[in-house]
């Protein structure tokens, strides 16, 4: 594959309810192996899949939370959570998971991979894409 | 872009979720339940009729055939086509954002 | 132009299947080249040979079988959302011990890598769903 695009994967629904944020991970940690130009963006109820402390046991479903920690190594390392899905449910950036990924140009230090961003700034991401998803 | 919504405003934010990223010069397109957005005088109404001013609204005309609700009911600017027209839309655009 | 099309639900229970069989069949009258349409999460329910839908309706799995011979379409059934449901080729009910398949004709089961070679390689990837 010669070029390289821009691909967005956005996610707008929370965990477990329905299977889309599960199968949508699975889509974006295949996609890693096609060296494209990939972000993830999570608004709306989205941002709740990134919520930390997810426990499934009782409920039996599978606990995928585990695999967000994952994205760094697919080289998935731009998160891009919007500001007002978290204000509007009384979350903050401390009630997340903290993603990182290991920059191999800075000694493998390891980054956050989650930026917070405004929704005009989400919009101008947005504008950039070649290819958007949702799930 | 274009953007497609297809699902009520009064089921869902999906609608207003786009109008809030969705830039000036975008094309919006309702269709299946989306085409609910698309009528006047509802408590919805003022929120589509007021972006039309910096996007341009289209419906798809067979949903809102299916779904009974003829052309004079709707939002005024907004505008009706078919699945050509849906086409048409898609290729003018530079890509296309669906708001499930 | 060269379209891509994603379909994320099932026959029936959403009009997602319906659309995207509609905006195809429009696209290949404008002259459009339709690169491949994948089913993921409940689309993959679109590929099954077992739907008996009522007379006096539409049949989905049976128009989009008609629709893949007649302009020889690529239509491609997600084989991790195809497993979870149950949707089987030959090869896969060998694979995974099932004792038959329900493939419907002119679908195949493959990779989340052809969606996204999908999106690399067409001009424009559209996606229905819920």
């Amino acid at each position: 594959m010669s070029e390289t695009k821009k691909f967005m994967y956005i996610n707008r629904r929370p965990p477990y309810g329905t299977v889309y944020p599960l199968e949508g991970l699975e889509v974006v940690l295949i996609g890693a192996a096609f060296e494209q130009d990939v972000c993830m963006a999570f608004i709306s109820d989205g941002v709740f899949q990134l919520k930390q402390g997810q426990d499934t046991i009782e409920s039996g479903m599978k606990n995928f939370s585990p695999t967000y920690r994952a994205l760094g190594d697919y080289e998935v390392t731009r998160i891009y959570v919007e500001r007002e899905s978290l204000e509007e449910r009384g979350l903050t950036e401390a009630d997340l998971m903290p993603l990182t990924w290991e920059d191999e140009d800075d000694d493998w230090a390891e980054k956050p991979s989650i930026q917070i961003v405004s929704r005009t700034q989400l919009s101008d991401l947005l504008e950039e894409q070649d290819v958007v998803f949702n799930f | 872009m274009l953007h497609t919504v297809n699902k009520s405003s009064f089921e869902s934010a999906s609608l207003k979720i786009c109008l809030g990223l969705a830039k000036s010069g975008s094309d919006i397109l309702l269709i299946e339940d989306g085409v609910y957005g698309a009528l006047a005088g509802t408590i919805h109404a003022t929120m589509l009729a007021e972006a039309t001013s910096a996007v341009s609204v289209y419906a798809l005309g067979p949903d809102l055939k299916a779904r009974g609700l003829p052309e004079d009911r709707l939002i005024s600017g907004i505008k009706v086509v078919g699945y050509d027209g849906f086409v048409e839309l898609a290729c003018a655009n530079d890509k296309v954002q669906s708001w499930l | 132009m060269k379209l891509a099309v994603m379909v994320n639900e099932g026959p029936y229970t959403h009009q997602a299947s319906d659309t995207a069989y509609n905006f195809i069949v429009a696209a290949l009258a404008a002259g459009h080249e339709i690169f491949r349409v994948f089913f993921y999460h409940d689309g993959v329910n679109n590929g099954t040979r077992l739907s008996t839908p009522p007379q006096d309706d539409r049949h989905i799995v049976n128009r989009w079988s008609e629709l893949s011979k007649a302009h020889d379409l690529d239509l491609v059934v997600c084989v991790a959302a195809a497993q979870r449901r149950g949707i089987v080729d030959p090869d896969e009910a060998k694979r995974n011990g099932k004792d038959s398949d329900n493939i419907a004709p002119g679908f195949r089961i493959s990779g989340l890598g052809q969606l996204i070679e999908a999106g690399i390689q067409a001009d424009r990837l559209l996606v229905f769903g819920d």
